[in-house]
């Protein structure tokens, strides 16, 4: 175990040096000091870093992940030439590269967002923040672990990014419109809990209050939501999607031929 | 001590400005009559009665001749929850300077701290009322002043809470920098003609701020209405007019800033809707005239229902709103014009400050929405960005004719 | 020190290793050659635990290798490309290892570190060295530990000949030690004085497995390199 953790250390001191990293940092504390300077109303700057949360934390954080995984190859194979074992190593990689993506992410979005809000609302942010970044070097490191070739991996990658930031999306559209003479309370939240990137952007929509647009529909979200048990949730689907994820590709890559 | 200072004011003011052929008697104090009843049992029409501070729980008391009544130190009549506190009738009554509290509630009879019935002439002014069924209940009355009284009651339920100010069948009131809150409806107006209410502050009651129903020829201005359980409603009237008002955080399941049912003829001008999940909800009305309003942070800035028609909606700033404008049907026949939309992104190239291509305040979304709610689940999702992008390059479901053809490309200054 | 039995690789269609059997022992310098894709690369790999193979034993010092990886801490490995995290630094990397493996204690064999010099560029990200020094490194992390079996894949390809002849020095300097030394190499000439026995892998199968002293009588070439010539032509026929 403490083996796994120094690795951890040196994996993760050597990816906060990366300059996509450094970037990606950056460019979320220019977007969260540019929104916070020039839009007045902060609810709405925050509405703004949502979006950025939404879609470029999932595209960074599954992207990044991915290269990173193809670009240890080699280092991957020498350290498996120590007496470490299979699961230290991978997670090790992996616990390395979703900390410095979160790092990025408190640095870059999460200290501004404190610095103007400090309520439940900003923690909801961050925790989903934090947990989404988790979700998606998870599910990138599955698709790694799976396909042999980089190209191969990003594709499958980008994928995953388009239907899960998009295409699902589309998907409930047509569900709910298909099923409108039914009663959708429980399917609504069972599909949002099929989509890490929509459930994130739900548990925070509810926290803004657009509940009250919904009528008592969204009186009842809001109520699951907004509650301590609805962030239990939340965070509890969202750990899920790192998880089993994690669990699949710890499995194809304890019996994978390097 | 300032208070004492202002009663020696007002007595000498009293002593110098009524007419001689007046009396004054005394309540309390140490030479005045024991019981209000008593004092209001002697004094003729045209006296005054002023009450010295203390408590008195007296029964029902009765007004039925013109009389001042005058509270000093704020005396405070206790109704000990069984009755209505003071009951005033006849012509030319005033009421002024006292506290009432625990009128009795009933779910039979309307009890009120202050009754006022078939009357003429009733100035009601400078008064507490707390924890009470209906504060000030006016039935069949005429030449009303309802001004600067504090009322405070204790929600409870909708059908066992009365009403705040409560106008039935009156004319020519004036309602005027009340505060009212913890009541069933702040304001209420039927069958109400004539009048206005100005610069009242109605915050926190259970239904609505104003509700406003068969009363035409009103005016009501720089009010504020504040987290109502559903706002201020505005019903079966004609020529009402509504301006400078606030409407603000009114949000909750079915909440409005201003539900209009019915209404024709009227003007609603210069007013602020903030914070409400719906701004404006028209139904059924025309013949409006809706300028110079700002909405902002709203819901929906407004909610015009296909039952409306003639309405004119020009010159409104909209920003912030999730949905600017939603409606039911696909026929539309209300004009929008030259008003400034934060979502607007066209150019003005001919410099004349309105924006060269028209502004469609429907979005796609807000029409997926209508028909299935639960879609709002989507919000701010990146698929129903694309979809309204693409709707307003190819537009298909949303009304073709509900456009601003002149958007301005600056808020308007009001 | 290493006996394989009956191992056996496949890769979709192509069969790497076929029944393979083979045994090495300490105090022995082995060549595994044999031409591109005849499955050296996948014997080497499945005797540090990175290729699982289809069937077949393979034994360290004695003990069938299986889940338990702690095997490994007796060999040290230096593969054909070595390539580090870009902005780990050299003298990091050494820090890593040694601490991943402090459990071990012991003294650590810090000669070709001394002998490349690679102190001097300790505090030199990997990503700015030469593919030359970078074969040093892995040569250096190979030989730190003091293992009782080196597998040195293709060690000498990307060094210059300064290097490779420290490598060499250091190779013979061990050897006697009770160490057994695996070596693949295309570059025959190099690998003359040091080999004691080859193995000769063509198609996945063991072709050839002899002792020098033997091939040099079966072939009746005193050179290394013409040696194996013959036994490919012989094995061509």
């Amino acid at each position: 175990m403490t083996a796994m953790w120094t690795l951890t250390r040196y994996i993760f001191s050597d990816i906060i040096r990366n300059k996509v990293i450094v970037l990606y940092a950056g460019f979320q504390l220019l977007a969260a000091l540019l929104l916070f300077n020039l839009e007045e109303n902060p609810d709405k700057a925050l509405l703004s870093l949502l979006n950025i949360e939404l879609i470029v934390i999932p595209l960074i954080s599954m992207i990044f992940s991915t290269i990173h995984y193809y670009n240890s190859y080699e280092f991957i194979e020498m350290l498996l030439a120590q007496p470490l074992g299979r699961r230290q190593v991978f997670l090790s990689e992996f616990f390395a590269c979703a900390l410095s993506l979160v790092l990025a992410f408190i640095l870059g979005l999460g200290i501004p967002v404190l610095l103007h809000f400090q309520d439940m609302l900003a923690f909801n942010f961050l925790l989903t923040g934090t947990l989404l970044t988790f979700a998606c070097t998870a599910i990138a490191f599955c698709a790694a672990v799976l396909a042999r070739d980089k190209a191969r991996g990003i594709g499958i990658v980008l994928l995953l990014w388009f239907y899960f930031a998009l295409v699902y999306d589309g998907i409930v559209l047509m569900i709910l419109f298909t099923f409108s003479d039914y009663p959708l309370e429980r399917l609504t939240l069972l599909l949002t809990a099929l989509n890490p990137i929509d459930l994130t952007r739900v548990s925070m929509m509810l926290r803004m209050d657009v509940s009250a647009l919904m009528g008592y529909t969204g009186a009842l979200f809001k109520e699951f939501f907004g509650s301590f048990r609805g962030m239990l949730y939340t965070g509890g689907i969202l750990f899920l999607w790192t998880l089993l994820p994690l669990i699949l590709s710890l499995r194809i890559f304890r019996n994978k031929d390097l | 001590m300032q208070n004492a200072a202002k009663s020696l004011f007002i007595l000498a003011l009293l002593a110098t400005s009524f007419p001689l052929s007046a009396v004054q008697l005394i309540v309390g104090g140490a030479h005045g009559h024991a019981t209000i009843a008593g004092a209001l049992q002697l004094a003729a029409a045209g006296d005054t009665v002023i009450v010295m501070g203390g408590t008195y729980r007296e029964g029902k008391l009765l007004i039925d001749k013109p009389l001042t009544l005058i509270g000093i130190d704020r005396p405070l009549l206790d109704g000990e929850n069984a009755r209505d506190i003071l009951t005033l009738s006849g012509k030319n009554i005033t009421v002024m300077g006292f506290r009432f509290e625990n009128s009795g509630i009933s779910a039979m009879n309307d009890l009120a701290a202050i009754k006022c019935i078939d009357i003429t002439g009733v100035h009601i002014e400078d008064n507490q009322i707390a924890r009470s069924h209906f504060a000030i209940h006016l039935a069949n009355a005429s030449d009303i002043v309802v001004r600067n009284n504090t009322i405070e009651g204790v929600p409870r339920s909708e059908h066992n809470t009365g009403n705040g100010i409560h106008l039935w069948k009156c004319k020519n009131a004036l309602i005027e920098e009340n505060d009212i809150s913890g009541h069933r409806d702040g304001i209420y107006f039927e069958f109400v003609s004539d009048s206005r209410i100005r610069c009242n502050t109605s915050r926190g009651n259970l239904r609505y701020g104003l509700h406003f129903m068969f009363s035409n020829d009103d005016r009501y201005e720089g009010n504020r209405f504040i987290e109502n359980g559903a706002g201020v409603a505005v019903m079966y009237s004609r020529k009402v007019t509504m301006e400078q008002n606030e409407f603000l955080h009114n949000w909750g399941n079915a909440a409005y800033g201003l539900l209009l049912k019915d209404i024709t003829d009227s003007y609603i001008g210069q007013n602020y809707f903030v914070h409400n999940t719906v701004g404006i909800f028209m139904e059924g009305s025309s013949r409006m005239q809706i300028l110079w309003n700002s909405f902002s942070k709203n819901g929906w800035a407004m909610r015009v229902q296909a039952s409306c028609n003639d309405n004119r909606i020009s010159l409104n700033n909209f920003s912030g709103n999730t949905f600017d404008i939603a409606t039911n049907g696909t026929l539309v026949l209300n004009e929008f014009d030259r008003n400034y939309w934060d979502k607007y992104d066209g150019y003005d190239r001919t410099r004349d400050g309105m924006g060269d291509v028209p502004y469609r305040p429907v979005s796609m979304y807000s029409m997926v929405v209508e028909r299935n709610p639960f879609t709002l689940i989507l919000l701010r999702s990146i698929l129903i960005s694309f979809l309204d992008k693409a709707e307003k390059a190819i537009p298909s479901i949303t009304p073709e004719l509900l456009i601003d053809k002149q958007p301005l490309m600056k808020p308007v200054r009001v | 020190m290493i006996e394989t039995r009956a191992l056996t690789k496949s890769f979709k269609r192509i069969r790497a290793l076929q029944q393979v059997d083979l045994s090495m022992n300490e105090n022995q310098v082995v060549s595994l050659i044999g031409p591109n894709g005849s499955g050296k690369t996948t014997l080497i790999k499945c005797i540090l635990g990175l290729v699982r193979p289809d069937g077949g034993e393979i034994h360290i010092n004695g003990r069938a290798i299986g889940e338990d990886f702690q095997y490994r801490s007796a060999i040290g490995y230096m593969p054909q490309i070595g390539r580090y995290p870009d902005h780990m630094k050299v003298g990091q990397l050494f820090d890593l290892l040694r601490s991943l493996r402090a459990k071990q204690g012991g003294q650590t064999d810090d000669e070709l570190i001394a002998h490349y010099r690679l102190e001097r560029i300790f505090d030199q990200p990997m990503r700015t060295l030469s593919g030359g020094t970078r074969q040093k490194v892995s040569a250096a992390v190979a030989f730190l530990f003091d293992p009782k079996i080196y597998i040195l894949d293709e060690p000498t390809a990307g060094l210059d000949p300064l290097s490779s002849e420290i490598l060499k020095e250091k190779i013979r300097k061990i050897r006697e030690h009770q160490r057994l030394v695996v070596i693949t190499s295309h570059i025959l000439s190099d690998l003359d004085d040091l080999t004691t026995h080859i193995l000769y892998l063509q198609d996945g199968r063991v072709h050839y497995q002899a002792s020098m002293e033997e091939l040099r009588s079966f072939t009746g070439e005193q050179k290394f390199g013409k040696a194996i010539a013959s036994i490919m032509q012989q094995s061509n026929r």
